[in-house]
């Protein structure tokens, strides 16, 4: 590779200029607060970790980790995700904390990008994690502070789809006993969206007329509640049923939160079976081509760090909101520009604390000469004014001999 | 919330050989969709009878619309999705356009110590040769891949053989056949939860059209 230009960064990473930052922030503290007042606390964690710990229990896969070396030739990661963070300062800070906990976050986290330059390789995270926790209550709990979250964010039109690694598993055990090869390249095709492979696969296998329908039924169980009646006369296996009355219970729940609108049930939605144990949940608005959260049950990624537990969580992706929001909120802020000179200066500089003090975003600035340009042609009367680029709503002047202007205009 | 099911449904169409088929698969199917676009030259068709929105891309970025979700579904062949290996749901074989991805030589060729295929495929062509444990330099080309074997750019090409009458008239033959090739119906992550009903009934029209063509 060519050495860059001075102005180039890697690909990747962003710059965020101040419209952005602001609403990057406001959508920050919506939602912190939002986790806050459903007792949710919130936790820092380092930019970098081991490899070797949280690098390898973290659900990003290898080659999407970023790895480098410290000065002993350990290799580290960029934090991929929060939760792995989360899981290891449970079991090690907060090892005495009595269970369940409940810890939210806010941070950037990283991925290697091979492909299309664009995609990002850093961006924002918001989240919580309920540690210790396994009940339906824990789930739907999550689920509805997704929800409260998004509105919070601003986010209008969304939907959640609500799936169960559970069900799938205990489906493909009882129609494929002890066919392991089988059921997974069936869950690669369902994991990798491809439902004309799924198909194809089935016929392969030759399976009972019976059988096949049934396994090509579930491509279309997806709805409201009726889905769980439909799906429990689908199967007789415990673990498939028993995942089946969990979800059951998660729409009551959420029933009784009053947010069941939101929601739908899709037993094809299916996370990385490696990671996820029980319910996993996607979210979606409209106008945005990518998930705006997702999340779900992973109760053995804390044994990892050996305090075995279970938890649920989720993480929205406060960068693609961002986007879905726009950044242009610049005209919500208030400014009052400041001029003096230098008879003016120290009242001035005491007006502009005394401002400061109640809230005002103030900018001084001393001209030359008892006439200011600010005074005569440019500015007038008109308010707000543009002045060197920033746009202000009020101006103040302390100039020539004695203290002229002092009021607002 | 309500609405959404409503809206219009962007579908990314392959202009050419693809869509004359498809267009005619979906009148099938019972969609109010005049033959008048055919050879049309327009980038963005609205169909608001059929509650849809052509629009009209060039076969491989059709993935890319969907998986942005510009276009909610696409029409696309199984040789463009695996070359670009998108994040796009795969809903529906539409049985159109069948032909095969193939490895193509010289009738005779002989391993060399240093062989070179040609492409238009070249994550494909690759991926097939590392699983073969044949070591290869791939070549990206962008069209007449049939001339690289017959001015000795390369010893084999791998492409796309819909009758073989291309490959006939070069004097080369077809040697090992990758995998098979239809065109598919693709649908992006995010429209098929949010414009589920429409893309659902959509599918369930086509899958009875194929069912009864067959």
């Amino acid at each position: 590779m060519s050495k860059p230009k001075v102005f180039e960064k890697p690909i990747g990473v962003k710059d965020y200029l101040p419209g952005a930052v602001a609403k990057l922030r406001h959508i920050e503290r919506q939602v912190l607060a939002c986790m806050q007042g459903w007792g949710y606390e919130q936790i820092m964690t380092p930019t970098m970790e081991y490899y070797d710990t949280v690098g390898v229990a973290s659900s990003t896969s290898d080659q999407k980790l970023f790895k480098l070396l410290n000065n002993r030739g350990t290799t580290l990661v960029l934090r991929s995700d929060m939760t792995a963070p989360i899981a290891r300062v449970v079991a090690s800070l907060l090892k005495q904390a009595d269970f369940p906990q409940r810890l939210s976050y806010h941070s950037n986290v990283f991925r290697a990008i091979e492909e299309e330059a664009g995609r990002e390789a850093e961006f924002f995270q918001t989240g919580v994690e309920l540690v210790g926790d396994s009940s339906a209550e824990a789930d739907a709990e999550v689920v509805a502070l997704a929800i409260a979250s998004l509105k919070a964010s601003g986010v209008e039109r969304f939907k959640i789809a609500i799936g169960h690694v559970g069900f799938l598993n205990g489906l493909l055990e009882e129609t494929l006993p002890g066919r392991i090869e089988a059921q997974e390249q069936l869950k690669g095709c369902l994991l990798g969206r491809d439902y004309v492979g799924y198909r194809q696969k089935l016929r392969e296998l030759s399976l009972e007329e019976p059988v096949q329908r049934e396994l090509e039924g579930i491509l279309r169980l997806r709805g409201g509640q009726e889905i769980c009646d439909q799906a429990l006369q689908l199967s007789a296996d415990v673990t498939a049923r028993a995942s089946i009355r969990h979800l059951c219970e998660i729409w009551d729940v959420l029933k009784a939160y009053g947010i069941s609108e939101y929601v739908l049930i899709d037993l094809t939605m299916i996370g990385d079976f490696s990671y996820y144990t029980g319910m996993t949940f996607e979210g979606y608005a409209a106008d945005l081509g990518f998930p705006v959260v997702s999340g779900g049950r992973y109760d053995n990624l804390l044994a990892q760090f050996g305090r075995p537990a279970p938890a649920t969580g989720f993480a929205l992706k406060t960068t693609r909101i961002l986007e879905l929001l726009g950044d242009d909120t610049e005209a919500a802020a208030e400014r009052t520009l400041v001029i003096y000179n230098a008879a003016g200066r120290s009242d001035a500089l005491a007006r502009a604390q005394e401002l400061r003090s109640q809230g005002v975003h103030v900018v001084t600035e001393r001209v030359d000469g008892t006439r200011s340009t600010l005074e005569t042609a440019e500015i007038g009367t008109d308010i707000p004014f543009t002045h060197k680029g920033l746009t202000y709503t009020s101006l103040v002047s302390f100039l020539g001999n004695g203290m002229k202007g002092g009021g607002t205009e | 919330m309500s609405g959404t099911t409503k809206d219009i449904l962007k579908v990314a169409m392959p202009k050419g050989r693809i869509y004359k088929q498809a267009s005619k698969l979906f009148r099938e199917a019972g969609l109010p969709i005049p033959s008048d676009f055919d050879d049309t030259r327009k980038l963005i068709i609205e169909l608001p009878e059929a509650g849809m929105e052509f629009i009209m891309a060039k076969p491989v970025d059709v993935p890319t619309y969907v998986e942005y979700g510009v276009a909610d579904i696409g029409i696309v062949g199984k040789d463009v999705l695996m070359e670009e290996n998108k994040d796009v749901y795969e809903l529906l074989d539409l049985g159109i356009a069948k032909c095969r991805m193939s490895v193509i030589g010289l009738p005779d060729w002989k391993p060399t110590i240093h062989p070179r295929v040609a492409t238009k495929y070249p994550n494909v062509a690759s991926a097939y040769f590392r699983e073969q444990g044949q070591q290869v330099e791939v070549i990206k080309l962008n069209g007449s891949i049939e001339l690289a074997p017959m001015i000795g750019l390369a010893d084999r090409i791998v492409d796309m053989v819909e009758t073989g009458q291309t490959l006939r008239e070069n004097g080369l033959v077809e040697m090992e056949s990758i995998f098979g090739i239809t065109s598919r119906l693709i649908a992006n992550r995010v429209s098929y939860r949010m414009k589920n009903e429409a893309i659902q009934s959509l599918c369930d029209r086509l899958q009875e059209t194929l069912a009864a063509r067959v």
